[in-house]
This record gives structure tokens, sequence and C-alpha cells, in this order.
């Protein structure tokens, strides 16, 4: 097959890399929801001694 | 313990992904053939490459695990292995792209990287059922180990098989690696591999750091119950 | 530690001589592939790669449900339990399974493969035979050690019907290629062995690093 003009091969080349950059930040995003409910249980345990 | 060094790990693994990204569109040629499709090469080989290391390195430290017993070693060959499945999908994906754009089709069977892939992601997908039923934590911690040094023992053997499969029936027509690249295209690949690469660290840092978070809070929260 | 294995692996055969309960099934089933493939491919008659992998598949397919059953006599009567509290070596269990694997193959494939023969391979099987005896054997003991090593990883497993196929066969694709790949030059008109040695290399490759991996991996399953 021959390469692909430049607008048609642009749409694949970028969705590839969107592909990419989407996986990090989802990947990033599950981590950040975990964090902050590590951060949120802490707050409780503080909140409980001081009781 | 897991988060020393996180901070710079990160900040080289920004520069070194952005700077990948400005060769990729500033500074390599098109090639010859493909044109600008050719593109996505820098992206799905850098993932498959890292993601192979990753299973590999989920072995070695399954092997770490069983040898010393320390359960640490267990969380290191866990998380390798999960984000590596992650990447191999990552890595379906984009060749799936870069096959349509290609050849016109949504999968080849040509291509030895993509179909050995394919074959590795399926086996590494029954990591979760089988880790996830056996409930004791030790035996799960002991299978899992023993999958993943079966696993990674696989890995290269598979690939070996299914390149000297393919190189029969259909001469390797899509993929560049390494040796055959001119000078301008491999430093972009070699930069976009390493940033892959310190990517892939990073994450595996940052995860295992929250999950040994979470577990230490666990101890603490028990403790506080056994105390009230 | 030998003397251990080889009484395991006689109970194992005992066992299966007396309840008859793997290997027929195993024949039954190929042969049913077999007719399956026959209507599926509208096909009567096969030859080069398309019988050559219509027999491995079958043959990978049937090993599934021999390793499903390896550990089946001991997990139904607790039998387990009194082999892990016998003094034995984990390695000779393995040896003794894997073993047992081997001769159950072998049994079956004694049938099947004339089967197949007789209902769906046109150039018959006398083209190459000592050439396809070695593909044979030396895919058995692949699959048998591997066979053996996935069946005690999924022993414990609450899914372990589902666990073992896809466990056992993406681990079983080197196999299935080097021995399609092997196979199907014995299997044309005119059989011809081109290539067999390359092929016969990766498949004893395989056969090494597995063997040698379940041995030293064994251990470390089926404890307490």
């Amino acid at each position: 097959m021959p390469a692909l003009p430049l607008d048609e091969a642009g749409k694949y080349v970028a969705g590839a890399y969107v592909v990419f950059v989407a996986l990090i930040l989802i990947y990033v995003a599950i981590i950040a929801a975990k964090i902050a409910r590590i951060d949120r249980q802490i707050s409780e345990l503080v909140s409980e001694d001081d009781e | 313990m897991y988060s020393k060094g996180l901070a710079p790990l990160a900040a080289a693994t920004v520069v070194t992904l952005t700077t990948a990204f400005a060769l990729v569109f500033f500074y390599a040629p098109n090639d010859a053939d493909q044109g600008f499709v050719q593109k996505i090469f820098y992206v799905h080989v850098p993932m498959a490459i890292v993601a192979l290391g990753g299973f590999v390195a989920g072995g070695v430290f399954a092997i770490k695990h069983l040898r010393s017993g320390d359960s640490s070693w267990d969380m290191r060959s866990y998380v390798a292995i999960h984000q590596s499945i992650i990447l191999g999908l990552g890595v379906l994906v984009t060749g799936a792209i870069w096959a349509k754009a290609s050849w016109g089709h949504w999968w080849v069977w040509d291509e030895p990287v993509l179909v050995s892939f394919l074959v590795v992601f399926l086996l590494y997908c029954v990591y979760y059922p089988l880790r996830f039923s056996i409930e004791d934590r030790e035996r799960q911690a002991r299978y899992s180990s023993v999958f993943a040094i079966t696993a990674g023992a696989f890995v290269p053997l598979n690939f070996v098989a299914v390149r000297m499969a393919e190189s029969f029936t259909h001469p390797r027509v899509l993929s560049q690696t390494g040796g055959d690249l001119p000078g301008d295209m491999r430093l972009t690949f070699l930069v976009a591999l390493l940033g892959m690469a310190l990517l892939f660290v990073t994450l595996w840092k940052l995860e295992l750091t929250a999950k040994h978070a979470s577990m230490q809070l666990k101890k603490l929260r028990n403790r506080a119950r056994v105390a009230a | 530690m030998i003397a251990a294995a080889r009484t395991i692996l006689r109970k194992d055969l005992l066992i299966e001589l007396r309840t008859k309960e793997s290997v027929p099934a195993m024949v039954l089933f190929s042969i049913t592939v077999y007719v399956l493939f026959h209507f599926g491919l509208d096909r009567d008659s096969l030859d080069g790669e398309l019988a050559s992998g219509v027999l491995w598949v079958t043959l990978l397919l049937a090993a599934v449900i021999g390793v499903s059953r390896l550990f089946a006599a001991e997990s139904a009567q607790g039998g387990i339990d009194g082999l892990l509290l016998a003094p034995v070596d984990r390695t000779a269990l393995f040896l003794a399974k894997a073993a047992a694997l081997f001769v159950f193959l072998t049994a079956v494939e004694l049938l099947a493969v004339p089967a197949f023969g007789l209902l769906l391979l046109g150039p018959g099987l006398g083209g190459a035979f000592p050439e396809l005896l070695a593909v044979l054997l030396l895919g058995n003991l692949g699959m048998a050690a591997v066979g053996a090593l996935v069946a005690a990883l999924a022993a414990e497993t609450r899914a372990h019907e589902l666990i073992v196929p896809l466990l056992l066969l993406p681990l079983l694709v080197p196999l299935l290629i080097s021995c399609a790949q092997a196979t199907e030059p014995l299997f044309r008109e005119p059989a011809a062995t081109e290539d067999l040695g390359r092929w016969l290399l990766l498949l004893t490759l395989y056969d090494v690093v597995f063997v040698l991996l379940s041995v030293a991996v064994f251990d470390f399953l089926l404890e307490d």
C-alpha cells in the first residue's frame, strides 16, 4: 500500500500518541484517587485520636 | 522507602519524553516507504520493549521473593507485571493503529512483535484471576511468583518461536528496530526508549509508594482499633 | 527421591488403568474434534499445513483435559494432604506427575494419530513416520512438563477448570509452532523433511527450559 497522504496519516499518528498519553493520564488519575483515599483515612485516624 | 528519588525521576521522565516527542515531530525525517505513519513506531516499539522488560523484571523480583520469603519483593513483582500488562494493551492498540495505517487492516499476522505480544498479553491476563482466586495471602504471593517466573521465561522463547514462524511465511515488512535505522531516526528512537523506560520506573515507584502507604495505614488503623 | 517418584507414578498409572477416566475421554475428545473440523472446514481430506495444524490443535486441546485431571484423584479424596504430609520431595511429585502425563499423552496418540490418518489425513501417515514419531515424543515431553506445572499452579485455585486452559494454551504456543511447522512437510504428498532440524532444536530448547524451570519452582507449590 502506498504511503498515506499527510492529512490522513496525521489522524492515525495522532490516534496512537493520544492512546499513549491517555494511558498515562488514566493511570496517574487512579493513583491520585488512591492517595486521596489514604489522605482521607489518615484524617479520620487523627480526628479519632483527638477525641 | 519506595519514594526515594521519585521526584528527580519524575522530572527526568518529563524532560526525556518531551525531548523525545520534539525529536519525533521536528527532527526525525519521514520514512521513505511509510511516510508520516512511521512516526507511530517511536511510541509503539519503545512501549513493547519496556513492557517486555517489565515482565522479565517481574520474574526476577519473583525469584527474589521465593528465595527470601520477603513479601516486599512480591509487591514489586506484582506492580511491574500489572503495569506491563497495561503497557501491553497500549502496544496492541498502537500496533493495530499502525497496521491499519500501513496495511489497511486493523490486524496483521506478519508482525512478529505484535503477534508474540498478543500471546504474551493473553498469558499475563491470567495473572489476575490466578492471583485473586487464592485467598491465603502468603500462598497467593508464592503462586503468583511461580507464575511470574514461568511466564518471564516464556516471553523470550515465545518471541523466538513466533519470529521463526513468521519469517518462513511472511517476509518482515513493517518493523525496523535498531540495526538498520539511519542515524537521526536511531537517536530519536533511543531517546523515546529511554523516556518510556523512565516513565515505567517512575510510575512503578509511584504505585509502590501508594500501596505501601495504604498497607502501613491499615496496620495503624488496626492498632488504633485494638487500643480503643 | 527417584523411588518416591516411581511409587507415585505407579499409583497414578494403576488408578488410570482401573478407572479409565482420563485417556479414553481424551481419545474420544480428539476424534470428536476431527469430526468438528471436517464439518467446520468442509473438507474431506487435509494435507500439509492444514493437516498439521488440525492435528496439533486437537492434541493440545486434549492435553488440556489431561492436565485438568492430573491432580483430580488427589483433590477429590483429600489424598493431596496425604501426599504432602509424607516426606516426599516436591521434585519427586513433579517427576511422577509429568511422567504420568507423558504416558497418558503417548497412549492417547497411539489411537488419536492413526484415527487422524484414517479420517482426515490425505497423504497417510507412512510418509515420514520416524520423523513424526520424534516430533510427537518431543512434543509430549514439553506438554508433560508444562502441563504438570500448570496443574499444580491451578490445583489450589477456586476456578481451576477455567485457569488450566487459559494458562496452558498460551504457554504451549511455542511448542505448537515448533510441532506444527515440523510436521507440516511430513504431511505433504510426497512427504518431505525440510527445516525439521531447526524446529526440533527449538522444541528441544523449549522442553529443556520448562523441565528445568518446573523442577526448580515446584518446591514452592502445593505446600501445607
